[in-house]
């Protein structure tokens, strides 16, 4: 169980990674690009979801890998 | 005995009414969104001011986490039933102020300013009050039944929404269309004072929680509940799973099935206001007693097999459900009566305009199966300046006939159901997880992150997904393409699924039920 905790640490860290790109890079530049009300969602992706889940997942991963959550 | 469990509902009782108005207050806003975009958020693009609203829910969700810090902060040093109280009348306060903002006709920008900083307030306060709230049942509660007594607490989000929509419909038909758009959508607002003023009376005599009190007395309570339960790793650990493991999951999961469910009918489907408020009503009053079958369940079984349960259900029935939903009502699915269509057309001149006109075709169709599909288009001609301009505003409502709506009663039934399993043992579930002397602080955080983040978030993320969607097969169309979405209108269902996979999968791994008596 340990190890696959590890591993899922690490995919955590991989899926806020890639979470951070989807959001930001896919999704927000083109609406902050378009403009309008648009912007509100640009916003929303860009400084309340990305934050929240690329640095949680990746500091959850983190401690997940060094063995935080292993049983005895 | 008796006698301390007669106490015992009490306590639940009070504590639980004024949380259930706390949550009325929240949903009138989103209930009444069609309606608010008209009055506040200038646009003659009808799904902008629709989209704006969500927006300015949004907002009202994305600063719950800020209430949850600081009241729980709050809560955690000074008491739970202080803070609580503090909550309450903050929450009625706004909600009263929201009903009484002139339009955006009346006083221009500063309309909608007023219904965003008040929107805030509402979520700050609800931030502060459901933490508070279940952490003062759950320290009142004997610890093998902390899951069924925390459910009662569970249930008054979905009873605040089921009040909020019979006090609109009730409302609604109590006066003409005009009467309601006119001045009868703030009759919901202003009653929340009298709500709030009773509820206040009741909480007035309750007395602290227990187990607070005791720490407080032993002077063990924390001076910086936030450091200890932020700054510190091993806390800090617990409520980044807490998120990742149940609450992120939980959060979109309910929101998908209690909320967007709604927008679902009532924007995808075009279903008639008051029949989808009707098919929403029934769900919830049907799938609301399971909060508390679940909840005491989890005292026998544990919490996260009912939680994860509830989950991989959504995962899965999701796109079933919501596919079922829509071909149930789809008029291509039906037969037309022949010569049912009726046209009609009215001409006249813009109101406080004499140059410009406005056409009015109404088409109205019947189908073999008694459900009927109106569209009202408007065209309105602008001459200025000697040039002629045209905008056209098309609505498209549906009437459905008995069999259909009891169809569609029996889907969002099952929804919620997902949303009784994943929600009805997590105050439980979240106050075992923490220590008491930084519970307040420590459980609200992650609920609503987790509740007013990824869930809030996800009906304005759903409708842009299936915006985007519609809009790709539009353009495809237009240039002779194959359309890229084969059902765009389940496009939105990808965030809550894959939020609620992953929060599974976490949960799954890390998650270990605790003993009730650790």
């Amino acid at each position: 169980m340990n190890t696959l905790k590890k591993a899922v640490g690490v995919l955590s860290m991989l899926f806020g990674i890639g979470a951070g790109y989807y959001l930001l890079i896919i999704q927000a530049l083109p609406l902050w690009i378009s403009g309008g009300n648009d912007l509100v969602l640009a916003i929303i992706y860009t400084f309340v979801l990305a934050p929240i889940i690329v640095l949680g997942m990746v500091i959850f991963g983190k401690y997940a890998f060094q063995g935080e959550f292993d049983e005895e | 005995m008796p006698e301390k469990k007669q106490s015992l509902a009490y306590i639940i009782g009070a504590s639980s009414v004024g949380t259930l108005i706390e949550w009325y207050d929240f949903y009138i806003f989103g209930s009444l969104a069609t309606v608010l975009a008209s009055k506040f958020f200038p646009g003659d693009n009808p799904t902008a001011g629709f989209l704006n609203t969500l927006a300015t829910f949004a907002a009202g969700f994305v600063v719950r986490p800020f209430g949850a810090l600081f009241f729980g902060r709050l809560g955690d040093i000074i008491g739970r039933k202080y803070t609580f109280m503090v909550t309450l009348m903050l929450m009625g306060g706004a909600t009263f102020a929201i009903g009484l903002i002139p339009s955006y006709e009346s006083i221009g920008y500063l309309a909608p300013i007023l219904v965003l900083l008040l929107r805030l307030l509402q979520g700050l306060a609800l931030g502060g009050e459901y933490g508070g709230a279940a952490t003062y049942v759950a320290e009142h509660s004997p610890p093998n039944q902390r899951g069924y007594w925390t459910s009662w607490i569970q249930t008054t989000a979905t009873v605040g929404l089921f009040i909020s929509l019979g006090v609109i419909m009730l409302t609604r038909a109590s006066m003409s269309k005009e009467a309601f758009d006119d001045f009868g959508w703030r009759i919901p607002f202003l009653l929340s004072i009298l709500m709030v003023i009773v509820s206040f009376f009741i909480r007035r005599n309750m007395s602290e929680s227990p187990l607070f009190a005791k720490a407080k007395a032993e002077g063990k309570t924390s001076k910086n509940p936030l450091k200890e339960s932020f700054g510190n790793k091993y806390n800090f650990k617990f409520v980044l799973l807490a998120l990742f493991g149940a609450t992120m999951g939980q959060g979109v999961v309910w929101y998908t099935g209690q909320f967007y469910a709604q927008t679902f009918l009532l924007k995808v489907c075009n279903i008639d206001d008051i029949q989808a408020n009707t098919i929403m009503m029934w769900g919830l009053l049907l799938a609301t007693p399971l909060f508390i079958v679940f909840g005491a369940l989890s005292d026998k079984i544990g919490r996260k097999a009912i939680i994860l349960s509830g989950l991989l259900l959504a995962v899965i029935a999701y796109r079933p459900i919501f596919d079922k939903i829509y071909q149930t009502v789809n008029v291509k699915n039906k037969t037309l009566v022949a010569g049912s269509e009726k046209v009609t057309i009215t001409r006249n001149l813009v109101p406080k305009s004499t140059t410009d006109s406005l056409i009015t075709t109404t088409t109205i169709r019947k189908y073999s199966d008694g459900t009927e599909w109106k569209e009202i288009k408007k065209t309105s001609t602008s001459l200025q300046k000697a040039v002629v301009s045209s905008k056209t505003d098309k609505k498209v409502t549906l009437t459905i006939n008995q069999t259909d709506k009891i169809v569609l009663i029996a889907l969002v039934f099952c929804l919620v159901l997902f949303v009784t399993m994943a929600y009805g043992p997590i105050a439980a579930f979240l106050v075992e997880m923490f220590p008491t002397k930084i519970r307040y602080t420590s459980m609200s955080l992650p609920y609503h992150v987790g509740n007013g983040i990824f869930g809030g978030l996800m009906p304005a993320i759903a409708t842009f997904l299936v915006t985007q969607a519609n809009e790709a097969n539009n353009n495809a169309e237009k240039m002779g393409q194959l359309v890229p979405y084969d059902k765009p209108y389940l496009q939105g269902l990808y965030y809550p699924i894959i939020i609620a996979s992953i929060c599974l999968v976490i949960g799954f791994v890390f998650i270990k039920d605790r003993k009730p008596n650790d």
